[in-house]
């Protein structure tokens, strides 16, 4: 893991309770914590000036939806972004998806959910149910995005959107 | 010169006419009354399993078993229903031998389609591709065993919207609408596993779950009974060690290989654990693994973790321990021993595993592996509950920070 993942990482809050969308006002309480964390990381990236993302959820919090970007040589490229939350989280992690790019890199399982590193699936093992959402983007979706983007730009997979 | 022409542009004409005429007759041929999305059974249902030896039986090799003194009831298969989650490259295979053995009732589960990259595993055709998967096995499955009844839902377990209906269909999902007699678990992903282990600790219903290595060199099965052998979430799951230095495998580009031999072996262990379970002949494995690369073959049972994170894992724990007493003179042996270390610090740092050291510390907090088995990952510090950072509720309301949250990304 890079020194700039590391540090993101840190600087967002942690949750604390164990509840899945099937444990009723804890899950609240969950949603809560996820929500908490989600606004400080949207925080700090704005005060790096590394926004990368927009993120909100249905009202029972199962289902989330927003947007994420990237710049490669001062170049945007953004893509919709979905997930819905398991009914084994936090145990397991959420299944980011970017639907746009569904096919067009073997770095993907179906539906476009992106296929996380070799070290993603033990670290968020290790540090349930501490980790969330927040968690979930600074770790998988970025690195993935960071990787992929260019290469998939490099082999004209991608354009940027007019 | 021109005449030619006018008389080759008549024939031409007339054969083109021809052809249409016949390939509507052809068509019309083809199309049978029934519903034409559902293949015809090429013969009516059997009442009774018979075991004469005729060319004509179907289970003439199946009731022999019987006849050789292996197993004392075959026809006993007949009456029992098994759900299939995942119908991928091992499921669909499964879900083949099942229905070829002459299981009463399968209930398939899967939310994928069949594409032309599932081409290199067993099973699924060319022309199936774009079916959803449960709906192009039971077409298949159903012309090979017309007996056998079929029921497919085509959902992701995982969701809300869907897991109670999942619980639903294996607590009520048998012949005789009753539990399913065995869940076998198919699937190719730990979120998927880990609701099939949810669920069967909540009912109390027997399953084994099976997996193929994304190497494609190596698989398992693991027989898992709530309460009595450990649960998915009891430890970190039980793989394979393929002996292949994590540093000189190669994932730049690809998520996963994968091979019809693997799938194939990793689907022969499964049924045949299951047939042993269903028919109770032989020793029901507990955990077989199976390493391609030496041909290497290890077994291990995996006791339960006295402080799993399932409740519900839990409250079988207690229960078979209850079920132990009353009855000690049949399972004495299997008393469960409390070899687990729970570790006493509460350390709410993150963790971060080291990437160039191996994890290889996993005895230290789960007991010892068989030869050639290893952990997948370090299991997580255990909290002493409650801790101060879980009683301490938020004080804020969830649609102020959801305002919040929006007004930040305007």
């Amino acid at each position: 893991m890079d020194e700039t993942t590391k540090s993101n990482l840190k600087a967002i809050p942690l949750c604390r309770t164990k509840a899945s969308p099937r444990d009723g006002d804890l899950w609240i309480e969950r949603l809560k914590e996820e929500y908490e964390s989600i606004i400080k990381a949207v925080q700090n990236n704005k005060d790096n000036d590394r926004d990368w993302f927009r993120l909100e959820s249905n009202n029972d919090g199962t289902k989330w939806f927003g947007k994420c970007w990237y710049f490669h040589d001062m170049v945007k490229y953004e893509f919709d972004v979905e997930f819905d939350i398991p009914i084994t989280y936090p145990v397991t992690a959420p299944e980011i998806a970017l639907p746009e790019l569904d096919g067009k890199t073997a770095k993907m399982y179906r539906g476009g959910k992106i296929c996380l590193s070799e070290h993603f699936k033990p670290l968020w093992a290790r540090n349930a149910p501490k980790f969330g959402i927040a968690h979930a983007f600074a770790l998988g979706l970025g690195p993935w995005l960071a990787v992929e983007i260019p290469d998939l730009v490099e082999k004209q997979i991608i354009s940027p959107k007019a | 010169m021109s005449k030619e022409i006018d008389e080759m542009a008549e024939r031409l004409k007339n054969l083109t006419s021809d052809l249409t005429s016949t390939l509507k007759e052809a068509r019309i041929a083809t199309v049978s009354p029934a519903a034409p999305s559902a293949p015809q059974p090429y013969r009516q249902k059997i009442e009774k399993l018979s075991s004469e030896v005729v060319d004509s039986n179907p289970y003439s090799r199946l009731m022999a078993l019987q006849r050789m003194g292996i197993v004392k009831d075959y026809e006993k298969i007949r009456d029992k229903t098994v759900a299939v989650v995942g119908v991928g490259g091992v499921g669909s295979v499964v879900a083949e031998m099942l229905t070829r053995c002459g299981i009463g009732k399968l209930i398939l589960f899967d939310y994928d389609k069949v594409e032309i990259a599932n081409m290199n595993r067993l099973f699924y055709q060319p022309h199936q591709s774009g079916l959803s998967k449960v709906e192009a096995a039971r077409d298949t499955l159903i012309h090979v065993n017309p007996d056998v009844e079929i029921e497919t839902h085509n959902f992701n377990i995982t969701t809300m919207e869907n897991f109670g209906k999942f619980v639903e269909r294996i607590t009520n999902g048998s012949k005789t609408n009753g539990k399913v007699d065995l869940v076998l678990s198919c699937v190719d992903n730990f979120e998927a596993r880990m609701a099939v282990n949810t669920a069967c600790n909540e009912e109390n219903q027997i399953w084994i779950e099976s997996g193929v290595s994304e190497d494609a060199v190596s698989g398992h099965i693991q027989y898992i009974e709530p309460g009595k052998t450990a649960c998915f979430a009891c430890v970190p799951p039980l793989v394979v060690a393929s002996n292949i230095d994590e540093k000189t495998l190669k994932r730049e580009g690809v998520c996963a290989a994968s091979l019809p031999t693997t799938m194939a072996v990793v689907a022969g262990f499964l049924v045949m654990n299951t047939l042993k379970y269903l028919l109770q002949f032989g020793e029901v494995s507990p955990y077989v693994g199976y390493n391609a690369l030496k041909d290497f073959f290890p077994r291990d049972s995996i006791k339960p973790n006295p402080s799993c994170d399932d409740r519900h894992c839990i409250l079988r724990q207690k229960e078979y321990q209850e079920k132990l007493k009353n009855q000690p003179e049949i399972e004495v042996e299997e008393k469960i021993e409390d070899d687990f270390v729970v570790h006493e610090e509460n350390n709410w740092g993150i963790e971060l595993v080291d990437e160039s050291i191996e994890v290889k510390k996993e005895a230290t907090n789960s007991g010892k592996t068989a030869e050639g088995l290893k952990f997948a990952y370090e299991a997580a510090e255990k909290s002493e509950e409650p801790s101060q950072e879980t009683s301490e509720k938020s004080s804020a309301n969830l649609a102020d920070l959801m305002a919040q949250l929006k007004r930040l990304q305007s």
